[in-house]
């Protein structure tokens, strides 16, 4: 499969420029578990909010992370309002299936009988993929600008907080799967939809989140090819997470040294605490350089926060600290 | 608060387990190394692992079977290993249809299933099938006897719900029982069910379209003939799980979400009856209580012995944001401790280099396999 949509042609051409990150309608923050991504997600939220874009934070994975970050209480599959111009949703398959189906079945007798159907749940569990699909239908739902859901919220930025899966592409890659699998039907052609929608690259945006070690930069840079590869879309940015800052100069550290392997006590304790602290920050730099030279799309950093829990002062730091 | 040879003495597996992005493979590789350091001959099974891991482990060319890590890498690192380290990386996809290809009464058959796309769906894509191969390739090995012990590093998973629910989801899956029950349009099922079931069942056909079911139907009737080995297998392997020569060690980091599901997991462990060894917390910022009120500030008496105030204020606020660290982490780690009910809570601290060679993972196993007069030493920072 080709990837329709290429960063590169136009960027070199010149020719219409591919919206900046929050000008898009819908954004995947993507990247593997631990590093970040509900709390980056919120800060791009906050940001396209604090611009005046009506902005919906959606988590898929049922686990609250955004409503925790915001002290809130769980929202469940409701649109919540956290912030001015900000709301959240924490997409759940099941409700998902269940407004698909009300929106398909326009006769209420045989929507009842549906839902109390067992066989019916069974099928829809046993079918692969198919909890995904319906949970990208629904992403797709809060995005139209004429929501099908009655009274829905017309919002300017959807922002997805997409699962960390063992392969990454796995989840934005369900509608092409699917689309396969089911040649006709509604399903089919709807999967087709959904497909345009994530491939739409004037629209729709992507960014990684990574983390300034090994094996999270390995995985990003995989993630990416394979997003091009296997899905068709073009990464539009990726934030290298948790940088720690160069507080200390090579000379400096070496007059901490003496310090370092001094008598114990505090001062021995403060000095262990700069090399350490440079030694990463080091590290991190060699890292960051290595992710630079594999990946296409440009590297953004995002500083290492001190703080004890990530709340929402930590997303609103970052949000400042978002390019 | 024992140190893991204490905790994995008799034990034939281990088994780590904990969200992703917490080093669960790099602790997975430095338990084994250090059990077969000790004696043993371990395979550790891993699923992915940074390649520069892989690469220090001789593990490049590796399929889905285990080979043997070179002895003399131990040496170049100054570690003596009495033991034999193995090493696996774990194909899933290979790893389910060696079952499938074990499981089928002939070639046709086993083609047949092979070759079918809601097959090819579930052994690469459905939810929980990595992980149920995973245990599916822990429970041959055992089976073949060939090693001491096993170290299993379980596939990253969104809800560590998942690993425990794996096997038994894809049996069910496999099984269908119900879900080929109510595919015959005629027959008992429509006596039993009714009306109800084959509405339902002409409604989903028209919302998933007609030649997905019709897949599905297919690939039903090509398992039929392997359901009794899988459920059969799927029970020796739940049994293996729940053997009290089976140790599962929990894994996380010290941040509180982290915390919170290595929380949740030991839960699941305790309510499925499994047995539970104990917590490693990795990346951890110490020591930090030693140093809480001796009064000392530390910005002055940094000033002092440097000469230098602009240098002394940034290292005093260096180490201030470090004890905040330090003390978020200690807090959470009681907190853990408190909520097991465990006292073996085994700190890893975050090391300035990443870990990614052999020497990294005996850095590590300082920590891990240390005593606990060894463990005092390096909290008061004296190791």
């Amino acid at each position: 499969m080709t990837t329709r949509f290429s960063c590169r042609p136009s960027k070199l051409l010149g020719i219409t420029p591919i919206p900046d990150l929050l000008d898009k309608r819908l954004v995947f923050v993507t990247g593997k578990g631990g590093v970040g991504k509900t709390t980056v997600a919120v800060a791009l939220g906050m940001r396209a909010a604090e611009a005046g874009k009506r902005t919906i934070v959606c988590e898929v994975s049922s686990q609250e992370n955004a409503s925790r970050i915001f002290d809130h209480t769980e929202v469940g599959f409701h649109e919540v309002e956290m912030a001015e111009n900000l709301w959240s949703i924490s997409i759940d398959p099941d409700e998902s299936m269940r407004e698909y189906v009300l929106l398909q079945l326009k006769v209420r007798a045989m929507r009842d009988m549906l839902f109390r159907s067992r066989i019916f749940s069974y099928l829809a569990a046993a079918t692969p993929g198919l909890k995904e699909l319906v949970t990208i239908g629904k992403i797709w739902e809060l995005a139209q600008l004429d929501r099908r859901v009655k009274k829905g919220r017309k919002y300017d930025l959807v922002i997805v907080d997409a699962p960390a899966t063992g392969h990454g592409i796995g989840f934005l890659q369900t509608p092409r799967t699917f689309a396969a699998i089911a040649r006709v039907g509604p399903i089919h052609s709807q999967a087709q939809q959904l497909d345009r929608l994530i491939t739409d690259h004037e629209h729709t945006g992507t960014a990684i989140v990574a983390l300034p070690e090994e094996m999270p930069v390995n995985e990003s840079a995989a993630l990416e090819r394979e997003l091009r590869s296997e899905v068709g879309v073009a990464v539009d940015r990726i934030y290298l997470n948790g940088l720690y800052p160069e507080r200390f100069t090579k000379e400096e550290i070496e007059r901490l040294a003496a310090l370092a392997d001094g008598e114990n006590g505090i001062v021995r304790a403060a000095a262990r605490a700069a090399t350490s602290e440079h030694d990463r920050a080091r590290s991190q730099r060699a890292q960051l350089a290595r992710l630079r030279r594999r990946v296409e799309a440009p590297v953004k950093t995002l500083p290492f926060l001190f703080e004890p829990e990530l709340g929402v002062e930590a997303a609103r730091t970052l949000a400042r600290r978002l390019g | 608060m024992p140190a893991v040879d204490k905790i994995l003495e008799g034990k034939d597996i281990c088994i780590c387990a904990g969200s992703g992005g917490v080093g669960k493979t790099t602790t997975s590789a430095a338990i084994a190394t250090g059990m077969a350091a000790r004696g043993l001959r371990v395979c550790v099974l891993t699923i992915d692992p940074a390649k520069r891991l892989a690469d220090s482990l001789g593990l490049r060319e590796l399929g889905n079977e285990a080979s043997q890590v070179d002895p003399a890498l131990f040496e170049q690192h100054g570690i003596e290993m009495k033991g034999e380290l193995w090493a696996m990386m774990l194909d899933a996809k290979a790893t389910f249809d060696e079952l499938v290809a074990r499981q089928a009464p002939d070639e046709e058959s086993r083609d047949r299933v092979l070759n079918n796309r809601i097959y090819q769906q579930i052994s690469n894509a459905l939810a929980g099938s990595q992980e149920y191969m995973a245990m599916e390739k822990l429970f041959e090995l055992h089976t073949e006897g060939r090693f001491d012990l096993l170290v299993l590093d379980t596939p990253p998973t969104r809800n560590a719900l998942d690993f425990l629910d794996a096997p038994r989801r894809l049996t069910q899956f496999i099984e269908g029982r119900s879900l080929r029950f109510f595919m015959k349009p005629t027959g008992l099922a429509a006596r039993v069910a009714g009306r109800g079931a084959s509405v339902a069942l002409s409604v989903f056909k028209r919302i998933v379209g007609f030649d997905l079911l019709a897949d599905l139907a297919e690939f039903f009737n090509a398992f039929s003939g392997m359901v009794d080995g899988f459920q059969a297998r799927a029970k020796r392997v739940n049994n293996l799980l729940a053997d009290p020569h089976t140790c599962f060690l929990v894994v996380c980091g010290p941040q509180g979400e982290p915390i919170d599901e290595a929380v949740y997991f030991h839960r699941k462990l305790v309510e499925a009856k499994l047995p539970f060894g104990g917590v490693i917390v990795n990346k951890v910022h110490y020591p930090a209580e030693r140093l809480r009120g001796d009064g000392a500030d530390p910005e002055a008496a940094l000033a002092a012995k440097l000469g230098a105030e602009d240098l002394a204020r940034r290292v005093a606020e260096n180490f201030a944001d470090y004890q905040t660290l330090a003390e978020r982490d200690a807090r959470n780690i009681e907190h853990l401790a408190a909520e097991l009910r465990t006292r073996g809570v085994i700190r890893v601290p975050y090391l300035d280099e990443d870990v990614h060679d052999l020497g990294g993972l005996d850095e590590i196993n300082r920590y891990l396999f240390a005593s606990s007069e060894q463990r005092e030493a390096i909290a008061a920072g004296r190791a």
